[in-house]
């Protein structure tokens, strides 16, 4: 069955006011589309998850759309600060909860494996486990250790951007993994968008890449180019010349206006962002292809 | 000798990549921890294994990378795991030899904070977070930090505890029981802190041409100096053409 739909569709009907998004991605495959796309129909009160909040979080709190942050690590990769997230947390005008890298993606983790809470060994320092009373400790029961506990972390929805997806959701993605897959499983809903969507021959013919399995997704939607500024393994490359432009415009709140005007609300839809972008830009983020080895399944 | 002049990021970068030794796997950030395990791998360290925490293990990359996630690294890498697989598979379970720390603030005891300065709940400036790095710090077998040394980036105690060194003293960590030997090495512009027996981080070597007192006026603790006191090697011309024409032709983290 196909759940094949506009991205516009997708959010309009799976993401509500309040809901606990996860927008997946560890610096490849950032679902940038469909944060724009939340901008622009303007959800509230949103509880935004990510092990990065990156620029897409950034741009999602300046348009108003966030009530809290969860993060593991709050700066612009590769450049700095990131300022609004950070300027809205100093300000005391932002909700936050935070942890390492390792707890939220081992929230993830138990949330994706239907379990309560899942431990991790200790790591020495307690500022953060007294900072954020949801880590805690509990006795080994085995005999060793007090180990580290976080709970499971159950987003609403969690939007993930993948190379390529049949029209049921069976998804094939590669290069860096990060938590995508943990993300898909421990949402109640999974809206993916893709690159390209292929026949399910194409996700036939080599099994072992499909992260993310069509029994888990409520929706797909074709949105190339879903991710500039950050990139799809293969198919662009990251703009880092973007990620230090925002930089300079993320310092002046007139500047954010702007660009938010000009960039999420001045354009319908993904196609027109890319196509406004330029041909400059797109040269500047082609790559050129390095094919890996195939392999033989055989045939049974 | 030689009279080449190098900026003092050169001098940390090239230092840093002197402490790494062949066949080590390094959990490695961007920036200038890149760059010295780029340049340990092209001088006397080969079959170093650059492990970065967006899960790319074995990377090779073919441009400088910009960010921990750069598609670069993926290109022609040996494995690209999940997260949740880099952190309980890799770190967890004791596969990282060495970690690079990064931090705002380095205390007494080799302690790191990257979260806060001032208090948690009302931060005077927040900054990133953990990310990788308390995990890092607490179960890579060594962990070694480059930074400027300025008396800010040195107080006698860290706002926050982000990542452990020594805690309160080598005592106080081996009593955590976490698996890793801690903070062995801050490398300076100066020259090198090492811990001493109770983990207290202590002048052990100077670059050629600095001072005892440079050093101690740029500490904010009462820092001592070991008794055998070395001068580092003197930077080559080989380690910085290969820096400077090879791995960041640019110069975006030599200056």
């Amino acid at each position: 069955m196909t759940k094949l739909i506009s991205l516009s569709e997708a959010i309009s009907k799976h993401v509500q006011d309040r809901d606990t998004v996860y927008a997946a991605g560890f610096t490849h495959l950032i679902p940038f589309a469909a944060g724009h796309e939340i901008i622009r129909q303007r959800k509230r009160d949103l509880v935004l998850a990510r092990a990065t909040p990156d620029l897409i979080y950034d741009q999602m709190v300046a348009a108003g759309c966030a009530r809290k942050v969860i993060w593991s690590y709050m700066g612009n990769p590769g450049v700095g600060s990131l300022r609004l997230v950070r300027g809205a947390v100093e300000r005391g005008e932002l909700e936050w909860e935070e942890y390492s890298h390792f707890g939220m993606i081992t929230r993830l983790q138990a949330g994706a494996s239907g379990l309560p809470f899942l431990p991790m060994n200790q790591v020495g320092v307690q500022d953060l486990e007294k900072a954020n009373p949801l880590i805690k400790r509990i006795p080994d029961p085995y005999g060793g250790k007090e180990v580290v506990v976080v709970p499971a972390l159950n987003p609403d929805v969690a939007i993930v951007h993948v190379q390529r997806a049949d029209a049921n959701g069976n998804a094939h993605l590669w290069g860096i993994i990060g938590e995508q897959k943990e993300a898909a499983f421990a949402a109640k809903k999974v809206i993916l968008t893709a690159e390209e969507i292929v026949d399910e021959s194409v996700i036939r013919s080599d099994p072992n890449r499909t992260m993310i399995p069509g029994l888990i997704v409520h929706a797909v939607c074709h949105v190339p180019y879903a991710c500039h500024p950050s990139y799809a393994q293969g198919y662009y490359d990251r703009d880092n010349e973007f990620y230090m432009q925002w930089d300079r415009v993320s310092s002046s709140e007139e500047e954010v206006r702007a660009w938010l005007d000009e960039w999420v609300y001045g354009v319908k839809n993904r196609e027109e962002y890319w196509e406004k972008l330029g041909a400059e830009v797109h040269e500047r983020l082609r790559v050129k292809p390095r094919m890996s080895e195939t392999i033989n399944y055989g045939e049974y | 000798m030689t009279d080449l002049t190098y900026s003092s990021a050169e001098l940390m970068i090239i230092n840093a990549a002197r402490l790494l030794r062949d066949g080590d796997a390094v959990f490695v950030g961007v920036g200038q921890p890149n760059l010295a395990c780029n340049l340990a791998k092209r001088t006397h360290a080969p079959n170093l294994v650059m492990i970065y925490e967006a899960g790319v293990i074995g990377a090779e990359p073919a441009r400088l990378p910009l960010s921990i996630g750069d598609p670069t690294l993926v290109s022609g890498a040996l494995s690209v795991v999940s997260m949740y697989d880099i952190f309980a598979n890799y770190l967890q379970r004791g596969n990282v030899d060495v970690g690079f720390m990064g931090g705002a603030q380095i205390d007494k005891y080799g302690n790191i904070n990257a979260t806060v300065i001032g208090d948690y709940a009302q931060p005077k400036v927040r900054l990133p977070g953990s990310g990788g790095s308390q995990e890092i710090a607490a179960w890579a077998n060594r962990c070694y930090i480059m930074t400027p040394h300025q008396k800010r980036r040195f107080p006698e105690k860290v706002d926050f505890m982000t990542s452990a060194g020594y805690l309160g003293g080598r005592k106080e960590r081996e009593a955590t029981g976490v698996r890793g030997g801690g903070m062995l090495a801050v490398v300076t512009d100066i020259g090198l802190l090492e811990p001493d027996e109770t983990g207290e981080m202590v002048l052990t070597a100077l670059h050629p041409g600095c001072t005892v007192e440079e050093a101690k006026i740029n500490t904010g603790w009462d820092l001592k100096v070991t008794t055998e006191l070395r001068t580092t090697d003197p930077v080559t011309e080989k380690e910085l053409r290969i820096l400077r024409e090879e791995l960041d032709p640019d110069g975006l983290y030599l200056k």
